[in-house]
C-alpha cells in the first residue's frame, strides 16, 4: 500500500487524473447548460475505432497517435450529428443515440479483429474500453496533463465569454462573439478532454466524468461561477479518488472505480446539497411551517364567510 | 445620414421563403412599431439584419456602414422565450452583458461597471431585484432585467422583439417611458407588437409587415383602417368601429 505513495509513476498517475478529472468537470459544466451532456456519451464512444484505427496502422501503442485518431473518429461522429440532425427531422438525442452506438459497435468489431491478429489484448488496447490508468507511462502523463492544463485555461480565460455565449448565444453574436468561434472551442475541448481521458477511464465510461460533476454541483449552488468551480473540484476529487482505488489492486480498472467516487459525490449532493438538497428542502419547508404557525396565532380566527 | 437602411432584402427558411423585398429607410430618432400577424416575419425580419439568420438577397447599411463596423451601437432586445432562465446566474449579470462590448473580451468588469449596470436595473424599477437569480424572476421582471442591458448598452439603435408581451400594467407603462426616454435622447428604436389599440400611442411610426413591407411611414398617416386590414387580411374586425 505504502509502495504507491513512494513510487513516482504512481504520483505522476495520480496528478495526472487529478487534472483529467479537473478539466472534464469544467468541460462538462459548459456542456451542461449548452444542454449537451449526451454529446459527450456519444463522442466519447465515437472514438473507439479511431483509436483502435491507429492503432492497427502502426502496429504498436503510440498514446499521440492514437489520441490523434480518437479525435479523428470523435470529431467525424459529432460532425455526422449534427449532419443527421439539420438534413432531416430527426431529433438531436436520437442522432446521438445512432452515433454513439454504431461507432461503439464499429470499434468492438475492429478491436476484434485486430486482437485476433495478435497482440491487440497485449498491448493493452482493451484498457481503452475501461481505461487504467496504471498502463500509462510517463510521456503518456505528461501529453495528458499539457491537454488538460490548456483546457483548463480556456475556460478561466474565457470565462465571462462562455457565460454570455452558454446564456444567450444570439445577443452574443450581436455584440461581436462569434457562435461559430465558441461552438467549435468548445467542441474541441470536449474532444480534445474525452480522448486524453480514454486511456485512463475509458470510451464507456468517459462520460461520466463529464456528465455526473455538474449534475452534482448544481445542487450546491445558483452561480455559474460557483458551478464550474464545484464542478471541477468534483471531477478532480472523483479522478484522483478512483485512480487512487484502482491502483490497490493488481490489473483494476480505473474507470469503474472513477465512476463510482462521482457517483458517491453525486449521492451526497442530492441528499445535502445546499440549494437543491433533499434534506436542505425538506428542512426549510418544516422551518416555513413552523414559522407560518407561530405568525398566524395571535390573529383570533376570522368567521368562515359563507358565499350565497 | 441613415440609420438603418434596407433594400431589397428577403429570407426564407429551408422551403418557405418568409420576406421578399423589403426595402425602407428608417428615420433617425423615430420609434417605430413593427406590426403584423403571427408569422409575418417580424422576428426573421430583425434576425436577418442583425444576421443572426441569413438573407437571400438584399442590403443591409447601419449608419451608412455595415453591421461588422457599428456593431456597438446597435443594441438587441430578443423575445424573452428565446434564452433558458434556468441558467445559473443573477439580474445583475445579465444586466452586465450589456457592458461586455464597452469592457472588452477577456476582461472582468470593474467596480463602475457595476454600478453602470446597477443604475439601468435602477431606472427600470429593478434595483431591489439585482441578486435575485434569474429564474426567479416573474416573466414581467425578466422582460425588465432585458431592457436594462439594453439600456446600459448605451446603442444608437436598438430592436426590440415583443417586449410588451405578458407584462402587466405597470411594467408596460415602465417600458413604454424608458423607449420613449430613448427617443427623446436621439436614438432610434423598432418594436415589434402586437396591440393594436395602443400603436398610437405609443409610436410615431409604423411598419406594417406580412411577408413584405405592406406600408411604413408615419403613424397618423399609415395606420389606417385599409392598410391593417391589407396586413392582416380581410377578417380583422377595425377597433375604431367597435
Ligand atoms: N426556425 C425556423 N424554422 C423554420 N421556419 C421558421 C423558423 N422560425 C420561423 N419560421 C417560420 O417563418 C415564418 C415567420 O416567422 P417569424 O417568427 O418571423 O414570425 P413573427 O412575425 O415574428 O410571428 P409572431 O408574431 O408569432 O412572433 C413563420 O411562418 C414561421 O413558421
Ligand atoms: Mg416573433
Amino acid at each position: 500500500m505504502l509502495d504507491i505513495f513512494l513510487s513516482p509513476n504512481a504520483q505522476w498517475v495520480l496528478f495526472s487524473t487529478l487534472i483529467l478529472g479537473t478539466a472534464a468537470g469544467m468541460v462538462g459544466c459548459l456542456s451542461y447548460w449548452k444542454r449537451q451532456s449526451l454529446m459527450s456519451d456519444a463522442l466519447s464512444h465515437a472514438a473507439l475505432p479511431g483509436v483502435v484505427i491507429a492503432f492497427s496502422i502502426l502496429g504498436y501503442k503510440n498514446l499521440p497517435f492514437m489520441i490523434f485518431g480518437a479525435a479523428v473518429s470523435a470529431f467525424i461522429g459529432a460532425w455526422l450529428i449534427q449532419l443527421i440532425r439539420s438534413s432531416s427531422r430527426v431529433k438531436e438525442d436520437a442522432a446521438m443515440g445512432l452515433i454513439l452506438s454504431v461507432f461503439f459497435g464499429l470499434g468492438i468489431m475492429l478491436l476484434t479483429v485486430v486482437s485476433r491478429k495478435g497482440g491487440g489484448n497485449q498491448a493493452g488496447l482493451d484498457s481503452f474500453i475501461f481505461g487504467q490508468a496504471a498502463s500509462m507511462v510517463r510521456t503518456d502523463v505528461y501529453t495528458m496533463m499539457a491537454v488538460a492544463i490548456v483546457i483548463i485555461a480556456v475556460v478561466i480565460i474565457g470565462f465571462k465569454e462562455w457565460k454570455l455565449f452558454l446564456f444567450d448565444p444570439d445577443f452574443a453574436k450581436g455584440l461581436g462573439l462569434s457562435s461559430r468561434l465558441m461552438d467549435g472551442l468548445y467542441l474541441a475541448m470536449l474532444v480534445l478532454v474525452i480522448v486524453i481521458g480514454i486511456q485512463a477511464v475509458g470510451v464507456i465510461l468517459m462520460a461520466a466524468l463529464l456528465i455526473i460533476p455538474p449534475v452534482s454541483a448544481h445542487y450546491w449552488t445558483m452561480s455559474f461561477k460557483r458551478m464550474l468551480v464545484l464542478s471541477a473540484i468534483f471531477g478532480g476529487g472523483s479522478g484522483l479518488l478512483g485512480t487512487l482505488i484502482s491502483t490497490m489492486g493488481k490489473g483494476w480498472p480505473t474507470g469503474p472505480f472513477i465512476v463510482i467516487a462521482s457517483a458517491s459525490i453525486f449521492l451526497v449532493s442530492v441528499l445535502a446539497g445546499t440549494q437543491r438538497g433533499l434534506l436542505v428542502r425538506a428542512l426549510q419547508l418544516q422551518l416555513q411551517r413552523k414559522q407560518h404557525r407561530l405568525e398566524s396565532r395571535p390573529i383570533p380566527r376570522q368567521p368562515v364567510k359563507e358565499g350565497k | 445620414m441613415s440609420v438603418l437602411k434596407v433594400e431589397d432584402l428577403s429570407a426564407s427558411y429551408r422551403k418557405n421563403k418568409v420576406l421578399s423585398d423589403v426595402n425602407f429607410n428608417v428615420k433617425p430618432g423615430s420609434l417605430t412599431g413593427i406590426i403584423g400577424p403571427n408569422g409575418a416575419g417580424k422576428s426573421t425580419l430583425l434576425k436577418v439584419m442583425l444576421e443572426l439568420h441569413p438573407s437571400l438577397s438584399g442590403k443591409v447599411s447601419f449608419f451608412d456602414s455595415t453591421l461588422a463596423k457599428t456593431k456597438r451601437r446597435v443594441g438587441y432586445v430578443p423575445q424573452r422565450g428565446s434564452v433558458d432562465w434556468d441558467f445559473p446566474t443573477n439580474a445583475l449579470d445579465v444586466v452586465l452583458m450589456g457592458l461586455y462590448g464597452k469592457i472588452g473580451w477577456f476582461k472582468w468588469p470593474s467596480k463602475q461597471d457595476k454600478e453602470l449596470a446597477l443604475e439601468a436595473l435602477a431606472q427600470m424599477g429593478m434595483a431591489d431585484y439585482a441578486d435575485r437569480q434569474i429564474s426567479q424572476l416573474s416573466g414581467g421582471q425578466q422582460q425588465r432585467v432585458f431592457l436594462a442591458r439594453a439600456l446600459v448598452q448605451d446603442a444608437d439603435l436598438y430592436f426590440m422583439d415583443e417586449p410588451l408581451v405578458g407584462v402587466d400594467a405597470a411594467t408596460e407603462t415602465a417600458i413604454m417611458t424608458t423607449l420613449k426616454r430613448l427617443k427623446s435622447a436621439g436614438k432610434t428604436v423598432m418594436v415589434v407588437h402586437h396591440d393594436l389599440l395602443t400603436v398610437e400611442d405609443y409610436f410615431d411610426h409604423v411598419m406594417l409587415l406580412n411577408r413584405t413591407i405592406v406600408e411604413y411611414g408615419k403613424t397618423d398617416e399609415v395606420f389606417t383602417k385599409d392598410n391593417v386590414q391589407k396586413t392582416y387580411g380581410g377578417s380583422l374586425r377595425w377597433m375604431k368601429e367597435a
